[in-house]
């Protein structure tokens, strides 16, 4: 008999494999509607699977802890059983010999607690009190509820026009989120299932840039009625758009010199060429709204009195400072001051320069991205937490350090050396990551000396703030400088006045900042006593049962990462023809099959 | 040193002490489950849980140590809701039918769910339904089972056989026989000690005490009981008697007012298995081709089955001298019923063994040599005896002590060391010597054999004629013993070999004492009453030289050989997982 025996995968152990991994895309695709009860119990029974049955708290006290989740959703608990639940989940939490154990009881503990109310509800009215849309999950997803089945369908059919049209229903930037929307609709795709998400970006970039022709959307009669729109980025932008549709007049005020806001002065144009943001800017505008540049609104109560409403979207424009040592020294820009500079094209010169972008997020990698276009020699990203912690999208990170940024994880910036007036260097401190705090690991100062990086340069991207205090001063309400609203968008106190995007939400995406100003234009047109509707106009072709094909998801080329860094051009390449038609065959049309076919899968009009 | 704080109180205790012995030594008590000092220490029932200051979550007792400026506590309230709901969820899995349960009362998960107060059950009852096979004499209950795991260490650690092991996972985990086999099929030995260390009613014996209620209800039977040497030492403790209260007398004064006919000692029978065995030893010296050496002992049955299916090429190295029960029921269905009249078919044998082997031995197809019968009807354990003994609602402690009946129930010191380890070497030595050169020994020339230790080896020179011995209780003792003793790293002429560690006063068949080793302290009781003894020697009980002028004629004569010896070879037994089968049967 021999000792010792090499390590071979079984057929059963490939099977448990493939298992985990299906049920990691699974979890990954999530649930739209899960029954937080029915959810807690399954999570818990899972958990009790991996247990290796030693020791009584996981052996046993999992199981018992699913009967008692079975016990409420089945009708036999009442308030006692909340108690005992949560004192089980607590035994096992404090009592477990291991993480298996400990774990799942944390967790289960923390979905009692979380859903008490729900578990509440079905012991007192044995039902699920827990209400999400079931509908299509990649239209749950976007915040603006665009028809991503009945669009992707129609560029299946080459009827890329008729997809814009039904894209701007719901969303009148389709060309600007073909390029860069962070698309949370395929977070949920149901395709994840099968093998990946459906490439959801690329199908709209597609039909933007392959329609047949123009068209014109419908108008409604015109009201006579005059709303002002502080801002034009893309909530503003977005009011304006489906008020002129609705037969309202807007006005765009802009305190910059050109409209789009964050799309313009946050955005670089090698994500967002600045030819296709006119473009769409232009044909918005076209659509009957007025615009005023270099127009910087303070006061609300005389605009008040020259229009029926005002919609109040100014985004998120400040700059947030470091607050360290030497910050004020020649050399050192905001993030947004530069990435502003370059909207208004007056693109910096970096040659040779060494420079220090501090920040994590999209937009320090925007910043050091466009930096290297400058001319900049080196360009370091100097992150206190790891590359993983960032929040900046991974494909941002990934084009980041293809275009030759260094990445300096886990260093945090401690003072600027200043020589002259003018920086040359940045210290910072080498850190140590520790444990989780609110979800994030922590890092902390690690037992090694402080070391100064040379760089002539340095860009501050650590986020951006709100410039309400002018607002502030009037009455509207701010919470940490975010204007406060109703969930209607209407600000408290000032009668037709209406708020939304990043200036009401704190800087957030591009789509989010679409649905404000979905949501504004819906609702100050119900102010103005009308009830116009923005109706589906375009036929979505037939559903077509093909059964499960497994086919990956097509991923969308970029330039050559040497040459790209070179210029401003776009360095995204859209899909071809082939690529276009395979990715949006994969589509599984949960508009028609599933929950759809049951509540209807399509939102016809808002 | 370290010094740390339990409960407020301060205590120093040295490094790598648990917390349960710290608490221990601090005069606190913690309760335990699964824990058995240095068999099970897993930390698997959750019970011992304690707080220690500055940490969160709870931490196991018995398997963690002290550090440094520990502030310990046993009953915080995390403790006391987290002990307490760990006690109550394995009682959602425990069949907890205390009245019809053989542990009740000597449960220790009966103890603790009551020390802790638990009088409601919480959680719904999943209890596994596992079937089992009635027959066998051990038997396996998982509805009872607390996953304790201490069966499987007993059997893999103690006595290297690995019945039990995790047949199930996850939420379902449940202890079963290796390979989902059926016990019968597999190579247990019966030795019992998973049952002795089983916290709860999990483990069994097989229940016979019917059969002999039934057989003392029979008036055309005469009902003979033996009593194992061990037995004296332990029957006490199943129905409330301290040790000295315990005397062998009430014992014999008990099992009359069960209403035996004749109450003879097992004792007695060792004795003749020294002369058989001890004849059989020699005859091999002198003549090798009567079998090969060294001997080995073949009272034990649980030990017989273990080398049968362990090391089934060493099997003609066990004396053919079948076990001294065995020789009493052939000896008692031929010799005594003759000698009384009765019909050797209407003679009904009980043997009370501190054993499981035994029921298992009684029924093997080749002991039946007196009449065709089983030489012995029922073996029970002590703690059958013990309930009999209180089903019968006998005050045993209000009966005078009686004696044996005559003459078989006439034994020597050296029959009742039989009962520990080390004793039947020692009996057989003292025999041998006399039987080498004439004279007696000095009865403790030979105590390098006495004593707990799992192999004890010596050479003795036996009137210019060496001889090696060796004496091993315990099967992984005995395993160790024997792959040596194949591989040729050590000789020997004669080894003893008991299953069960420290002998049969360790036997599974013993009344059960959770957390405590007995096997010592009932061992030395033996060889207290062999010190005191005026007859020490086998060969000059004089019973012993009645029932060879009587009958038997001389030790391995023709008679003793058909009634007193068996053939091994006579029995399959499973053999043990990579044991193969010897080529030839020798």
């Amino acid at each position: 008999m021999a000792r010792l025996h090499v390590m071979e995968r079984s057929e059963a152990q490939a099977v448990m494999d493939g298992l985990h991994e299906a049920l990691g895309k699974r979890l990954a695709v999530s649930s739209l509607a899960p029954c937080p009860v029915e959810f807690t119990a399954a999570y818990v029974r899972m958990c009790a699977t991996q247990s290796c049955g030693k020791c009584t708290p996981c052996r046993v006290g999992l199981r018992a802890l699913a009967d008692l989740f079975d016990d409420v959703l089945e009708n036999r608990a009442d308030g006692k059983t909340l108690d005992l639940i949560e004192r089980t989940a607590r035994a096992i939490y404090l009592s477990a010999d291991c993480a298996i154990g400990y774990e799942a009881g944390e967790m289960a503990l923390t979905a009692i607690r979380g859903f008490r109310d729900d578990f509440a509800h079905h012991i007192e009215h044995h039902a699920c009190g827990f209400t999400q849309s079931q509908l299509v999950p990649c239209v749950s997803g976007c915040p603006a509820g665009v028809d991503i089945p009945g669009y992707i369908a129609l560029v299946e059919a080459g009827r890329n026009t008729d997809a814009v049209r039904l894209i701007r229903k719901d969303n009148p930037l389709p060309v600007v989120c073909g390029l860069v929307c962070e698309h949370p609709c395929e977070i949920n795709c149901r395709r994840g299932m099968v093998d990946d998400p459906m490439n959801i970006r690329g199908i709209k970039r597609y039909a933007c840039d392959h329609m047949e022709g123009d068209y014109t959307p419908n108008h409604a009669a015109p009201t006579g009625k005059r709303v002002a729109v502080i801002g034009g980025g893309p909530a503003g932008l977005s009011a304006a758009y489906y008020l002129a549709l609705m037969g309202h007049s807007p006005k765009i005020f802009e305190a910059r010199r050109k409209l789009g806001g964050m799309l313009r002065y946050g955005i670089p144009a090698y994500r967002l060429p600045r030819e296709e943001l006119d473009g769409e800017i232009q044909w918005l505008l076209d659509q009957g709204i007025e615009v005023e540049l270099d127009a910087k609104i303070d006061d609300i109560g005389a605009l008040r009195t020259d229009f029926d409403a005002v919609y109040l979207a100014i985004g998120a424009h400040a700059d947030n400072k470091l607050g360290l040592e030497g910050e004020d020294a020649e050399g050192i820009v905001s993030a947004v001051q530069m990435l502003r500079a370059i909207g208004d094209d007056e693109t910096p010169d970096f040659s040779g320069e060494r420079i220090c972008v501090v920040g994590g997020g999209n937009v320090a990698m925007d910043c050091a991205r466009s930096a290297l276009r400058c001319g900049a020699e080196k360009v370091t990203i100097v992150y206190r937490r790891r590359v993983a912690d960032m929040t900046a999208q991974d494909e941002e990170i990934v084009g980041a350090k293809e275009e030759g940024c260094e990445l300096l994880e886990l260093h945090a910036p401690v003072r600027v050396a200043v020589e002259d007036g003018r920086v040359a260097g940045l210290v910072v401190q080498p850190q140590i990551i520790g444990g989780l705090k609110w979800g994030r690991p922590a890092p902390r100062k690690a037992d090694t000396d402080e070391i100064t990086i040379p760089c002539e340069r340095m860009i501050v991207a650590i986020g951006q703030a709100i410039e309400s205090e002018p607002f502030a001063k009037q009455g509207i309400a701010t919470n940490r400088s975010k204007i406060v609203t109703d969930s209607d968008g209407a600000v408290a106190g000032l009668d037709g006045v209406f708020s939304g995007g990043d200036c009401q939400s704190g800087p957030s995406t591009v789509i989010r900042a679409v649905n404000a100003g979905k949501v504004a234009a819906a609702n100050i047109d119900h102010y103005l006593g009308f009830n116009h509707r923005i109706e589906l106009d375009v036929e979505i072709p037939q559903v077509q049962f093909k059964g499960k094909i497994s086919c990956a998801r097509s991923e969308m080329p970029f330039r050559e990462a040497h040459e790209r860094v070179g210029d401003f051009d776009e360095i995204e390449i859209g899909y071809t023809h082939e690529e276009a038609m395979q990715e949006a065959s994969r589509c599984l049309r949960c508009d028609h099959f599933g929950f759809g076919a049951f509540r209807g899968g399509r939102i016809e009009q808002w | 040193m370290v010094n740390v704080t339990i409960d407020g109180r301060s205590v120093s205790v040295p490094e790598h002490t648990t917390i349960l012995d710290a608490a221990v030594q601090a005069g606190i008590g913690i309760p335990t489950l699964c824990f058995l000092k240095d068999l099970n220490e897993i930390g698997s029932c959750r019970v011992c849980v304690v707080e220690i200051e500055g940490i969160d979550q709870l931490v196991a007792a018995c398997n963690n140590y002290v550090l440094e400026g520990m502030v310990v506590r046993t009953n915080s309230p995390k403790v006391r809701m987290a002990r307490k709901a760990n006690v109550e969820l394995l009682l959602s899995q425990h069949d907890s039918e205390c009245t019809s349960c053989v542990r009740s009362g000597n449960c220790t998960l009966q103890t603790v769910a009551n020390d802790l107060g638990i009088t409601v059950m919480p959680y719904a009852k999943h209890l596994p339904g596992q079937p089992w096979d009635q027959e066998f004499p051990l038997i396996r209950n998982n509805d009872k089972c607390i996953n304790c795991l201490r069966c499987i260490q007993v059997c893999d650690k103690v006595q290297a056989t690995g019945i039990w092991t995790l047949t199930n996972r996850a939420s379902h985990t449940s202890v079963g026989v290796r390979g989902g086999a059926a016990i019968a099929a597999t190579d247990c030995s019966l030795c019992g000690q998973c049952i002795t260390h089983c916290p709860v009613g999990a483990l069994r014996e097989r229940d016979d005490t019917d059969r002999v209620f039934d057989a003392l209800a029979d008036s055309k039977k005469t009902v003979i009981v033996q009593v194992a040497p061990a037995v004296r030492t332990a029957w006490g403790e199943g129905v409330g008697l301290t040790h000295e209260e315990a005397s062998v007398g009430r014992l014999v004064a008990c099992l009359k007012e069960l209403g035996f006919d004749y109450v003879f000692d097992t004792d007695f029978s060792a004795d003749l298995t020294i002369m058989e065995e001890g004849s059989e030893l020699l005859d091999r010296i002198e003549h090798p081709e009567h079998g090969p050496l060294p001997m080995f002992t073949s009272c034990c049955p649980g030990w017989v089955r273990f080398i049968k299916s362990h090391y089934p090429e060493l099997t003609a190295h066990l004396s053919t001298a079948k076990s001294p029960h065995q020789m009493f029921g052939a000896t008692l269905k031929s010799y005594w019923a003759e000698k009384i009249g009765v019909d050797p078919h209407d003679v009904f044998v009980v043997s009370i063994m501190p054993c499981l082997a035994k029921k298992a031995e009684i029924a093997e197809p080749n002991q039946n040599d007196a009449c065709g019968d089983p030489d012995v009807d029922v073996s029970l354990t002590v703690r059958e005896l013990d309930r009999m003994i209180r089903a019968d609602h006998i005050d045993a402690r209000s009966l005078a002590d009686a004696d044996f009946d005559d003459p078989l129930g006439i034994a020597t010191g050296a029959g009742h060391i039989f009962g520990a380890t080390g004793g039947v070497m020692d009996a057989a030595l003292r025999s041998a010597y006399f039987l080498l050169t004439g004279e007696n020994p000095d009865p403790d020339a030979f105590t390098a054999v006495r004593g707990l230790e799992g192999w004890k080896e010596a050479t003795f020179d036996m009137g210019g004629t060496p001889v090696r011995v060796a004496v091993a209780s315990g099967l992984a003792n005995t395993k160790r013993l024997l792959d040596a003793l194949k591989a040729g790293e050590v000789a020997y002429d004669f080894i003893e070999i008991m299953a069960c560690p420290g002998g049969c006063a360790g036997g599974g068949g013993q009344p059960i004492h959770d957390g405590f080793e007995l096997a010592d302290m009932r061992g030395n009781i033996l060889w207290t009453m062999d010190k005191d003894m005026k007859l020490r020697f086998s060969h000059e009980n004089p019973s012993i030289k009645l029932v060879y002028s009587e009958y038997f004629g001389a030790p391995l004569s023709h008679k003793a050989h058909h009634l007193l010896h068996t053939d091994h070879f006579g029995w399959e037994m499973p053999l043990a997982p990579g044991v193969e089968a010897p080529q030839t049967a020798q």
